[in-house]
C-alpha cells in the first residue's frame, strides 16, 4: 500500500464508514470476502454500543473509547521490524513463527518439510486464501460471538486482514510450539487479528498468540478473533499473552469449537492494555472431549478487565473446567462472568468454574458473576468465587521465620500465580512469563498493598 | 418454642373458595379513580392518596425488568387485575366476630388452632383486608404493636410515617410501585425498645377472588435490643385465570435488635409472586429470612439485607421448590454499607417434573469498608430429566479485609442411596421423599417445628409421583 494511499485512509476512524469503505476499495482480496466484509461493516452500523447496563456488560465501567480515534496503521518501518523481530523470543524451541506489526506480516519462518508434506498450514490468511482457499472457507467466518460484543465482532470480520490459520491434519502430531507475535506500533493504530486453528481427527500440538506493543507512549486499539476447531481426539494447546501498552483498548473474542475425545486446553496471561475484554467460548458437540481453560490478570492503576465465558455442553459425558484468578493493585478492576450451560441431551457433564480474587489494595475492585444453566439432571457441575487478600496468618509466619514482609509478599503473591503459570507448560515461557510479571510488580512498592500486618495486632 | 402436635396438611386443604359477596369491589384495571377508590374505602388521608398516585405514575413509567428477567412475566395482564376486594371488614379482635365465609376459610387451614397452640398473636388476611387480628394480652402490655398495616398507618402514624417506604423506596422495581399504588392489608408490627417477644407473631394470607391481585404491605420495626419471630403462609386456591400477589416488606432492626422472618408460600400454581422484600439492620442488628417457596407459577423474590451499622449481621435461609409447570426464581441480596459487617446465604432448590428454580444473587462490599465477610452456598437438586436450574450470583467487592466466598453445585439423588432405602422396603417415590428431605434437612431443622414439618409433608406431597 503506497503512503499516499494510506494517508487518505487514515482521514477517518475506524468507527466511520468512509474509513470502512476506502479501506474496502484499496483492499486486494478477492470479491467474495469484500462481500462479506461490507455485510460485517452493515451489521456493526446496526448494532448499537454496549451500555453497561446491558447484562453481558454488567459492572464493566470503562466504556469511554471513542472507535474515530483509532486509525488503520501506516506501513511499518524497517526501524519498527527489526525492533518487533528482536522482541519476540518469548518461546525459542518452537515448530515456527510468524510475526505480524500493525496488521502486516513482517516475518514468516518456514515450517520444515516434514510438516508440509504431511499438509500441515501455517501462514496468514491472505496468502492461504490464495493457496488453500477451500480450507480457509471451511472455517473463516463460521463462528459467532455470543457474550456481548457482537458490534465488536462485526467490526473486526469488516476489516480484518491479518492474522493467520494453522492446520494440522489427522493423526499429525507436533511436540514444539507455533508461535505468533501481534505488535501494536503506529500512534492510534488499530488490529485486527484473525486467528484460526484448526486440528484434524487425533492431531496434536500447540500455539502461542503474544500481542504487544512496540512503544509504551502510544495509543492503540486491537480487536481479536482467535477460533479454535477440534476434530474427534485431536488434543490442541492455546496459549495467549496479552501484553499490550496501557493506553491501548483491546478485545479479543474467541471461540472453541470441540467433537467428540477431543482435549482442548486454552490458558490466558493478561497484564496489558487500558481496558481489555476477554471473551471465550467453548461449544462442546462431541461425547467424552475434556475442556481446560485458565487464566491469570494482574492488573493496576486505572486498568480493567472484563471476562466473560461460557462453557455449553451440548453432548454427553463430557469434562469441562476453568479456572480465572485474577490479582487486583491500585484501582483496578476486573469483572469475571463466566456460565456453565448444560443442554437437555448431555447428561453425564462434569463441568466446573472457579474464579479467585486476590485484592492487594483497598481500592481495587473484583466483581464475580459465575452462573449455571442446567438442563440435565444426571451431571455434577459447580461453580466456585472467593474475594480476599492475602492471609494475615500467613504473612505473621512468614515474619517469624525472619523473611521480611516485602519478601514474603512477594512470595505469597507469586504462590497465587504459581498454579496458573505452571499450567502453560513450557520451562522457558513460564520463566520469561514470570520476568514480565515480576516487571509489573517491581515498577511498584508492593510494600504498599494489603495486608495492614500491624493493624491486626489491635484486633 | 414448646413441641407441638404436627399439623394435618392436606394437599388439596387450600384448593377451596367461597362466593363471597364483596361490598368493595374497585373492578378490573388500574387508574387515579382505582387509587381514589381504594383510599375512599378505606377512609385513607390526603397524603396517603398522593402517594399512591405518584407510585402510580412510576409503576405506569417503568419497563418490566424483561432484560433478565424470565419472558413469563409478559403474560401479567394488568387491565384484567381486580386491585381491590373486600367486605369492607375491620379486622375483628374475637374470632366469633368473623364473618362465616372467611371464618370457615380459616377454619379449613386451620389459622385459630394454630393460634391457641402456639402464637402470640395472629392476623388473618382474606383478599385485600385484614379479617382477624389477635396478639396476647401480655404482650400488649409490654407495648409491642402487632395490627393490619391499615390500621397501623391510622393509629401510629408517627412511628409508620418514620420507616414506610423508606427501606424500599417505590421506584425501586415496577412491582414495588404497584405496590405502592395499591397496597392494602400486610402487618404492622412495633416492638419497644429491649422487649424480646419470644414466641412468633404470624400472619395468613389467602387469595379467594379469582383474577385478583393481593398488594400486602408489612413494616416490622425493631427498636434498640428487642426480638421479634415473624411467620407468614400463603395460600390460593386454583382458578382458571391467573392471580397475582406483589407483596412490599420493609424490616427495621434498630441496633442490637434482632428480627427474623419466616415465610413459607404454597401459592397454588397460576399465582404470579412477584414480592419485594428488604431489611435495614443498625449496629449490632441481626436479620434473618428464613423462605421456603413451593407453589405460584412464578415466583420472583430476592429478600435483601442493607447491613447499614458496624458487625451487623445478615442471613437468608431459602428452599425452593419447583414442580410442573413452575417457576421459582428466588435468591439473596447482601448490601453491606458498615465496617465490620457479615452476611450469609444458604440457599437449596429442588427441581422435579419439568419445574425450573433459579437463583440471583447480590454481594456488595464498597472500598471505604473493612473487615467485611460473606459466605453463599448454593445447592441444587434435580430430580427427572427435563426439569432445569439455573444460577446467577453477583459479586462486588473492593474494601479492606473483605472476603466472599460463593460456591454452588448442581447434582441429582444419587442412584446408589434409591437403590438401598428400595432394598429396605421403601417405594422408589417415598425413597426419592427421603433422599429430597434428607438434601433439605439442615435447613429445615432452623424453622420452627410447625413450619418445618409443614415443609416436609409439603415436600413429600410435590414429590409424589415425581419419579419415572
Amino acid at each position: 500500500m503506497s503512503t499516499e494511499a494510506t494517508a487518505v485512509q487514515n482521514a477517518s476512524g475506524v468507527g466511520d464508514s468512509a474509513s470502512f469503505e476506502r479501506h474496502l476499495s484499496l483492499s486486494a482480496l478477492p470479491e467474495k470476502w469484500k462481500k462479506w466484509k461490507s455485510e460485517y461493516w452493515e451489521k456493526f452500523e446496526s448494532l448499537p454500543l454496549p451500555r453497561n447496563r446491558d447484562e453481558h456488560w454488567r459492572f464493566a465501567k470503562r466504556i469511554d473509547f471513542e472507535l474515530n480515534s483509532f486509525q488503520l496503521p501506516e506501513p511499518v518501518s524497517d526501524e519498527n521490524v527489526a525492533e518487533a523481530l528482536s522482541r519476540s523470543e518469548l518461546v525459542t524451541d518452537r515448530t515456527s513463527r510468524i510475526v505480524f506489526v500493525d496488521n502486516q506480516l513482517v516475518h514468516q519462518e518456514p515450517i520444515p518439510q516434514e510438516l508440509v508434506d504431511q499438509g500441515v498450514v501455517f501462514m496468514p490468511i491472505a496468502e492461504a486464501m490464495e493457496k488453500k482457499p477451500e480450507l480457509v472457507e471451511r472455517y473463516l467466518f463460521q463462528e459467532s460471538t455470543d457474550l456481548g460484543s457482537d458490534k465488536f465482532h462485526a467490526l473486526h470480520n469488516a476489516y480484518s486482514e491479518g492474522g493467520y490459520i494453522l492446520y494440522v491434519p489427522k493423526n499429525v502430531e507436533i511436540d514444539a510450539p507455533f508461535v505468533t507475535y501481534h505488535w501494536q506500533a503506529g500512534p492510534g493504530a488499530a488490529l485486527f487479528p484473525h486467528i484460526l486453528v484448526a486440528g484434524g481427527a487425533n492431531s496434536r500440538f500447540s500455539v502461542v498468540d503474544v500481542q504487544q506493543s512496540l512503544f509504551e507512549d502510544r495509543e492503540g486499539f486491537s480487536c481479536a478473533v482467535g477460533n479454535v476447531f477440534a476434530e474427534e481426539g485431536a488434543k490442541i494447546f492455546r496459549k495467549t499473552i496479552q501484553n499490550f501498552n496501557t493506553r491501548t483498548v483491546s478485545f479479543q473474542l474467541d471461540t472453541n469449537n470441540v467433537d467428540r475425545d477431543t482435549a482442548v486446553r486454552g490458558i490466558n496471561l493478561n497484564l496489558g492494555s487500558r481496558r481489555a475484554r476477554f471473551e471465550n467460548e467453548v461449544r462442546i458437540n462431541g461425547a467424552g472431549s475434556d475442556v481446560k481453560l485458565y487464566s491469570l490478570t494482574v492488573s493496576d492503576n486505572d486498568q480493567e478487565f472484563d471476562q466473560r465465558t461460557l462453557q455449553i455442553h451440548n453432548a454427553p459425558n463430557s469434562v469441562s473446567d476453568l479456572l480465572y484468578k485474577n490479582a487486583l493493585m491500585d484501582e483496578s478492576r476486573t469483572i469475571f462472568s463466566g456460565l456453565i450451560k448444560v443442554a437437555k441431551d448431555a447428561q453425564g457433564t462434569d463441568a466446573y468454574q472457579t474464579n479467585r480474587n486476590l485484592l492487594l489494595n483497598d481500592t481495587a475492585q473484583a466483581n464475580s458473576l459465575p452462573g449455571l444453566e442446567i438442563e440435565a439432571n444426571d451431571v455434577k457441575c459447580s461453580h466456585g468465587a472467593t474475594t480476599g487478600q492475602l492471609d494475615r496468618d500467613e504473612l505473621f509466619y512468614f515474619l517469624q521465620r525472619g523473611i521480611s514482609k516485602m519478601v514474603a509478599q512477594q512470595l505469597m503473591v507469586f504462590g497465587f500465580f504459581e498454579e496458573v503459570i505452571e499450567q502453560f507448560d513450557n520451562e522457558e515461557l513460564e520463566e520469561n512469563l514470570r520476568g514480565l510479571i515480576r516487571g509489573k510488580f517491581e515498577k511498584k512498592q508492593l510494600d504498599a498493598v494489603a495486608p495492614k500486618l500491624d493493624d491486626s495486632n489491635h484486633d | 418454642m414448646s413441641q407441638t402436635e404436627a399439623i394435618d396438611i392436606d394437599r388439596d386443604k387450600g384448593n377451596f373458595r367461597y362466593d363471597v359477596k364483596y361490598q368493595y369491589d374497585a373492578g378490573t384495571g388500574l387508574t387515579e379513580d382505582t387509587i381514589d377508590y381504594i383510599s375512599e374505602a378505606k377512609g385513607e388521608e390526603q397524603w396517603i392518596n398522593e402517594f399512591r398516585k405518584r407510585a402510580l405514575k412510576v409503576f405506569n413509567r417503568m419497563p418490566m425488568p424483561t432484560h433478565w428477567a424470565t419472558k413469563d412475566l409478559e403474560n401479567i395482564v394488568f387491565e384484567n387485575i381486580r386491585y381491590y376486594l373486600s367486605q369492607g371488614q375491620m379486622p375483628s379482635r374475637s374470632w366469633e366476630d368473623v364473618p362465616d365465609e372467611v371464618k370457615q376459610t380459616f377454619e379449613r387451614l386451620g389459622i385459630p388452632e394454630q393460634e391457641r397452640k402456639f402464637l402470640a398473636g395472629v392476623e388473618a388476611q382474606f383478599d385485600s383486608e385484614a379479617a382477624y387480628s389477635h396478639m396476647k394480652d401480655a404482650l400488649e402490655k409490654d407495648g409491642v404493636i402487632f395490627v393490619g398495616s391499615s390500621e397501623g398507618l391510622k393509629k401510629y402514624p408517627h412511628i409508620f410515617k418514620k420507616f414506610f417506604g423508606k427501606v424500599i423506596p417505590t421506584n425501586d422495581n415496577k412491582f414495588s410501585a404497584l405496590n405502592s399504588a395499591v397496597f392494602s392489608g400486610g402487618s404492622f408490627i412495633y416492638v419497644p425498645p429491649g422487649v424480646k417477644v419470644s414466641q412468633p407473631l404470624q400472619a395468613y394470607f389467602r387469595i379467594n377472588a379469582e383474577s385478583f391481585g393481593q398488594f400486602e404491605r408489612t413494616l416490622i420495626i425493631a427498636d434498640e435490643g428487642s426480638e421479634v419471630t415473624y411467620m407468614e403462609g400463603c395460600t390460593a386456591p386454583k382458578f382458571e385465570t391467573s392471580t397475582l400477589h406483589s407483596a412490599v416488606v420493609e424490616l427495621v432492626a434498630l441496633k442490637n435488635a434482632k428480627i427474623q422472618y419466616i415465610t413459607v408460600q404454597n401459592w397454588s400454581n397460576n399465582v404470579f409472586n412477584l414480592v419485594t422484600k428488604r431489611a435495614w439492620a443498625e449496629e449490632g442488628a441481626e436479620v434473618k429470612w428464613i423462605d421456603c417457596n413451593i407453589g405460584s407459577r412464578l415466583t420472583m423474590k430476592y429478600p435483601g439485607v442493607v447491613l447499614k451499622g458496624r458487625k451487623a449481621r445478615g442471613e437468608v435461609i431459602s428452599i425452593a421448590l419447583a414442580n410442573d409447570g413452575q417457576h421459582q426464581d428466588t435468591g439473596a441480596k447482601m448490601v453491606h454499607q458498615a465496617d465490620e459487617t457479615t452476611s450469609n446465604i444458604i440457599s437449596k432448590s429442588i427441581s422435579v417434573g419439568q419445574g425450573r428454580s433459579t437463583y440471583r444473587g447480590l454481594v456488595q462490599m464498597p472500598d471505604h469498608l473493612k473487615g467485611c465477610k460473606n459466605n453463599t452456598e448454593c445447592d441444587a437438586l434435580l430430580i427427572n430429566t427435563n426439569s432445569r436450574t439455573d444460577t446467577y450470583p453477583a459479586i462486588n467487592v473492593q474494601g479492606n479485609g473483605n472476603s466472599v466466598q460463593h460456591e454452588a453445585s448442581v447434582s441429582k439423588v444419587s442412584a446408589e442411596q434409591i437403590f438401598y432405602m428400595m432394598q429396605r422396603g421403601l417405594s422408589e417415590g417415598e425413597a426419592m421423599s427421603l433422599a429430597v428431605n434428607g438434601f433439605v434437612n439442615d435447613l429445615v431443622r432452623q424453622f420452627p417445628m410447625e413450619y418445618s414439618v409443614e415443609l416436609k409433608r409439603l415436600i413429600d406431597m410435590e414429590m409424589e409421583g415425581s419419579v419415572g
